[in-house]
């Protein structure tokens, strides 16, 4: 079972989400991701080479996944680790669950995870008494919160400082309630203290990868507050949980998509930490786990291979769609209802949980394009989401008011002497009516446009006879 | 069906591809076994100063700080001045590391611990196995010389790196460890650190010391 999904319910969580206050007080903190990255990218002039050569080397590993997949699994058990596949979310649950209880685990403290979100992992392990412990500063507050990330690499972009330290007050009882938490270096050093102490008593460390490296069967996170190192270093057992797609050939393979990684996601040339895991400690080693897992989760991305949405595979989770994105910055992530928000989440929401329930995502999109231009793997993202709202017109999923009007407005546009003839008329109708104001508040048909905002009269030419004319008198 | 068999079933329907397939079998064989090296940036490549000059102001673009010594001998004077400055306590803990251990510890008033970190130390040093000039970049290997958890858990991290363990790329690295470990090989654990520990998940403010060290002093050994 995974996260359950608001999805369905797209339009009324949009709505909430504009009406926000404190949520439209937090969001304008997701555009300074924008800057960042151009400025890193200025930096480099290979850039959109090392994009290219990323793309190439994802199109391939894809191409060949299960051969990559076997090599995998035979390097880490090669090096004493275990290998565990999971078909769905209740199975990657069912084989973690299955490794806590073997070391009688009390508490699993957590690296950063998406797919661990996917599998709703948290709500599973506490129903069998098992601790769950966010350990990245930003999971940690939306954990205190009962809340979902709402950003794939900024998980609590949504909340405030003020949020927080309300937060911390609340949760951290045993703490002098006169301390002084107004700036963030205060809150950052009290998260710091109290997680600390359960990074050191955890029984099973959690991380998510980055990359499953098939040259050497290691499992790589890249990170910028070394949580996920504490998370895999200190416990007795490290899980690693990893959908399959996140196989990558060789380690020099890895050293290319890196250089496209952090620069896109947080506009950093390096994360701060990139950590390679291969298998259990070694007979010499003074610390580091005893046993190394990894949990290999399909969830439907199999399926995915060779058909109309594998591009969205080459995925690396870098956020820069959702940065780039002006409906994110609109609504932030919560309102895709799911686990992955964005122009990525669009695309990839109906895929896991099917075009019935996700299917409003990919209608929430300007095609303004920015996201496919940012995007370090070249993954078409208006491209694919045209691809949805074509299945979801198909799949009669599109409301019937909405349909007819699609068939009505084709009829026409099939017919372009026939679409000239009636909206020429039109436009010089509208124009009329609207000269005096140049706008309108109020249209038929279009209430759900004109109750937001108002409509452009148009001047009253349309674009093709204003060409006609043009070149007309030119030539 | 097992998941495991299931799961490669139906990755080969949708790639139309049986399990028996030698071309494809080949062309995965070959990448593996040569792990062709792709777009490396120039920004790394140079002379050896004008490697050492770029990863010194890459490393200080990440807020590490960098220090040159001339000998291995000078290093534990560097530290000692560097926590006398910065009025940190003179404690260091490090590993098994031969070169660590041969240093002139003695002729310091640091107080010196030896082994893992058991998340009470404030300063810790290591040995790094690489350093990457295109990013600033540490490379750290585990094992008993350089326990893993002293790149973690300290407070202020030492780093020291010999001049001709100074490579210009990541890839540079990677045939290093194929070199000592073997193909296809690696240590339990390999640490690419770039700066210190740090967060901006409060309003994208960014703050050094989320977990990790707050603090990455490098040492730069010549000679």
């Amino acid at each position: 079972m995974s996260v359950a999904a608001t999805t369905p319910r797209f339009k009324d969580n949009v709505h909430d989400a504009l009406h926000d206050e404190r949520l439209q007080r937090a969001l304008p903190h997701a555009r300074n991701f924008m800057s960042r990255r151009a400025d890193a990218v200025a930096r480099l002039p290979e850039f959109d080479a090392l994009r290219d050569s990323a793309r190439a080397i994802k199109d391939h590993t894809l191409a060949h996944l299960d051969l990559y997949l076997e090599a995998f699994e035979r390097k880490v058990v090669e090096a004493g680790g275990h290998v565990h596949y999971a078909r769905d979310s209740d199975e990657a649950i069912a084989v973690i669950l299955g490794i806590c209880k073997a070391c009688g685990a009390r508490v699993v403290t957590k690296g950063k995870s998406m797919v661990s979100e996917e599998i709703g992992l948290n709500a599973a392990l506490e129903r069998e008494g098992i601790t769950a412990v966010e350990t990245d500063l930003g999971e940690y507050v939306i954990q205190l919160r009962g809340e979902a990330p709402s950003h794939i690499i900024a998980p609590a972009i949504h909340v405030t400082r003020d949020d927080i330290e309300a937060d911390f007050r609340r949760v951290h009882r045993d703490l002098a309630p006169d301390r002084d938490l107004s700036r963030p270096e205060q809150l950052l050093s009290e998260a710091r203290a109290i997680l600390r102490d359960r990074f050191l008593s955890a029984d099973v460390g959690l991380t998510g990868a980055n990359f499953l490296v098939a040259e050497t069967g290691t499992s790589i996170i890249v990170t910028n507050e070394g949580n996920g190192d504490l998370t895999q270093a200190l416990p007795k057992v490290h899980v690693v949980l990893a959908s399959l797609e996140k196989i990558t050939p060789t380690l020099n393979d890895v050293a290319q998509i890196l250089r496209v990684l952090a620069r896109s996601a947080t506009g950093q040339d390096m994360s701060v930490y990139t950590t390679l895991s291969t298998g259990p400690r070694r007979p010499r080693d003074a610390d580091g786990p005893e046993e190394y897992h990894v949990v290999l989760l399909d969830n439907g991305r199999s399926a995915t291979l060779g058909g109309p949405f594998a591009d969205m595979l080459r995925c690396i989770r870098c956020g820069a769609c959702m940065n780039h994105c002006p409906v994110y910055h609109a609504i932030g992530g919560h309102a895709y209802g799911w686990v992955y928000p964005g122009p990525m989440g669009a695309v990839l929401t109906p895929l896991l949980i099917g075009v019935a329930e996700g299917g409003q995502l990919p209608n929430a999109s300007t095609f303004c394009g920015r996201c496919e231009a940012v995007c370090p793997m070249r993954i078409p993202l208006p491209n694919l989401m045209r691809t949805w709202r074509e299945r979801e017109f198909e799949r009669r999923l599109t409301p019937p008011l909405a349909r007819a009007a699609l068939r009505l407005w084709a009829f026409f546009a099939k017919r372009p002497p026939l679409y000239r003839f009636a909206v020429e008329p039109a436009m010089r109708g509208l124009g009329l009516i609207g000269r005096r104001r140049g706008r309108f508040a109020w249209l038929p048909f279009a209430g759900g446009w004109t109750r937001g905002r108002d409509f452009a009269a148009p001047q009253g030419a349309t674009f093709q006879s204003r060409w006609r004319a043009k070149s007309g008198a030119t030539q | 069906m097992s998941a495991r068999d299931e799961i490669f079933a139906s990755i080969r329907r949708s790639l139309a591809v049986g399990p028996v397939d030698a071309p494809r079998r080949d062309a995965v064989a070959a990448r593996l076994a040569q792990a062709p090296v792709g777009i490396v940036p120039r920004r790394g490549h140079g002379e050896a100063t004008e490697s050492l000059a770029t990863f010194k102001s890459e490393a200080e673009r990440v807020q590490a700080t960098v220090a040159e010594v001339a000998l291995s001998s000078d290093v534990p004077a560097e530290i000692t001045r560097y926590l006398r400055e910065n009025n940190l306590p003179a404690t260091l803990r490090f590993g098994d590391d031969k070169r660590l251990a041969d240093m002139p510890w003695a002729a310091t008033a640091l107080e010196i611990a030896r082994g893992p970190s058991e998340g009470d130390d404030l300063n810790a040093v290591s040995a790094a196995f690489a350093a990457v000039a295109e990013t600033g970049t540490l490379v750290l290997v585990s094992g008993a010389d350089n326990p893993t958890t002293l790149n973690f858990l300290p407070d202020n991290h030492f780093v020291v790196v010999f001049a001709a363990d100074l490579v210009a790329d990541a890839e540079s690295v990677f045939a290093r460890l194929k070199a000592d470990y073997g193909a296809g090989a690696l240590p339990r654990t390999v640490n690419f650190i770039t700066g210190p520990s740090r967060s901006a998940d409060i309003e994208q403010t960014l703050l050094l010391g989320a977990h990790g060290p707050r603090r990455l002093h490098i040492v730069v050994v010549a000679g």
